[in-house]
């Protein structure tokens, strides 16, 4: 099983490749769009901020070329901390009118900040929080809900559709924790840094979780 | 609800792990690798890994080691000591490290912190900053270290670094640390009226009530030990429900769910 790891210039990718490794999963860190096709699944890390991170993925060509993964050949995608908020269709994170950023366009909904969310706790968002879901879903197989995993974030998904939302996280106010639809996921923890738990919900994700 | 993270420093100088007094008469600890297994395995909620004779030498930080260190690290991994440009993060992070702790550089040059944030994210950023106490009252901040005045007080720089994109400000007493006597809850408390962003407090943690202290007195976010984990029989994990205990939320271990037998 190759996992595509996204390699556009940033984020934490040893980390994501290590936990990867750990599962006996063969990461592939991927710096070119030519080799995307190579990937059973992807994963798009992330930290940063929405607009340069996108500004990065539209300049080397990656935002046609996991549109067309995700889309096209159905290839299962996990989008991590800002690689979930980058599935949106726009980002309000460092844009410069008030329609935002346009993001992936894979879930439809919006990124925003906490305290345009009406958050009054500290930012970022960060440490180990509860995550609560209902119903289960593959994504969180053999997890309990309740379960804390580890977050550092400002903004959050706001989803257009609620079913697109899988688990949610309390600072304050209701945040995202995941998103998905069919094989596109998005998890606005960081499951390579989230201990055993996050290393299940990336066993889940490969063993090809979809909702 | 978030929880209030525990996390123990590991401070490294050339091969193996070390602790001072005062950051000084520094005292072999052991090596560096065991210790982050052990952590890891104990799930701890983060751990912090400083080179502390890395601005002695001004060399390039040492990525290989990070690579090493962090291969058998999956809570997140800060790493500090001698970051003074961009493209080091980078190979920090490529390395193995989720955040970096900057500091010295920070007081020539502050726009290191800002460049950091807007490339990879705030969150990135650890504002590592040392304190000393002055007879007329506050703290004045100290570089290389701890051995360098730099004339700023303590209140104003946290301010200016959480303005310029800190994620998070580590917060050390350099008087109380090591020493085991408790962190400085004043000061604590004044940086964590100063600033929206968490503070973790470290310096002076000799056990579990300190630690308490620290989060419900002063209002840290997070809190940091070394001495009390190298040298004494108290655990991140023993800390862990005396905080719950004193009504402080804490992460709980993850126990999987039962998967129905084949």
């Amino acid at each position: 099983m190759k996992v595509g790891v996204v390699d556009y210039g940033v984020g934490n990718l040893g980390s994501v490749a290590r936990a990867l490794e750990e599962l006996r999963a063969r990461p592939v860190l991927i710096d070119h769009v030519s080799d995307i096709a190579m990937a059973d699944s992807l994963i798009l890390p992330g930290v940063g901020g929405f607009k340069e991170c996108k500004a990065l993925l539209d300049a080397a060509g990656w935002t046609e070329a996991l549109r067309e993964a995700a889309l096209v050949r159905d290839t299962p995608l996990l989008g991590i901390c800002l690689g979930m908020q980058l599935l949106a269709d726009f980002g309000m994170e460092g844009a410069s009118d008030a329609a935002g950023t346009p993001g992936l366009g894979l879930i439809p909904g919006q990124v925003q900040s906490l305290i345009s969310l009406g958050c009054a706790a500290r930012i970022p968002h960060m440490g180990w929080n509860s995550v609560s879901w209902y119903p289960p879903s593959t994504l969180l197989s053999g997890i309990p809900s309740g379960t804390d995993f580890y977050f550092v974030h400002s903004y959050a998904f706001v989803a257009e559709d609620p079913g697109n939302i899988i688990a949610v996280t309390d600072h304050g106010i209701p945040v995202t924790a995941v998103i998905g639809k069919g094989r596109i996921w998005g998890t606005q923890f960081h499951p390579e840094k989230s201990s055993r738990a996050g290393l299940r919900v990336l066993r889940n994700f490969i063993e090809g979780a979809s909702c | 609800m978030l929880k209030v993270r525990i996390i123990p420093t590991l401070l490294w100088k050339q091969l193996g792990l070390v602790k001072g007094v005062g950051f000084d008469s520094w005292r072999r600890v052991g090596p560096v690798l065991p210790a982050i297994k052990v952590y890891n395995q104990r799930e701890v909620d983060e751990l912090v890994l400083m080179d502390v004779a890395a601005h002695a030498f001004g060399d390039e930080p040492d990525y290989e080691s990070v690579s090493e260190f962090g291969q058998d690290c999956f809570v997140p991994l800060t790493v500090g000591g001698g970051i003074v440009c961009l493209d080091q993060v980078q190979k920090l992070l490529r390395a193995g490290a989720d955040k970096v702790a900057v500091n010295t550089a920070t007081y020539a040059n502050p726009e290191l912190v800002s460049a950091i944030a807007s490339r990879h994210g705030t969150q990135c950023v650890v504002a590592s900053v040392d304190v000393r106490r002055r007879e007329a009252g506050g703290w004045e901040c100290f570089s290389h270290a701890g051995r360098e005045p730099t004339g700023r007080d303590v209140v104003g720089w946290v301010r200016e670094l959480e303005d310029r994109g800190a994620g998070e400000i580590l917060l050390t007493s350099i008087e109380r640390d090591g020493t085991m006597g408790g962190y400085d809850l004043d000061l604590v408390a004044a940086v964590a009226l100063a600033v929206t962003i968490p503070v973790i407090a470290s310096g002076g943690a000799g056990n579990y009530q300190h630690m308490v202290d620290a989060v419900l007195q002063a209002g840290a976010s997070a809190v940091a030990a070394a001495s009390m984990f190298h040298f004494t029989e108290q655990t991140p994990a023993e800390a862990k429900k005396a905080l719950a205990a004193a009504g402080i939320p804490v992460r709980q271990n993850f126990v999987p769910v039962m998967e129905k037998a084949l």
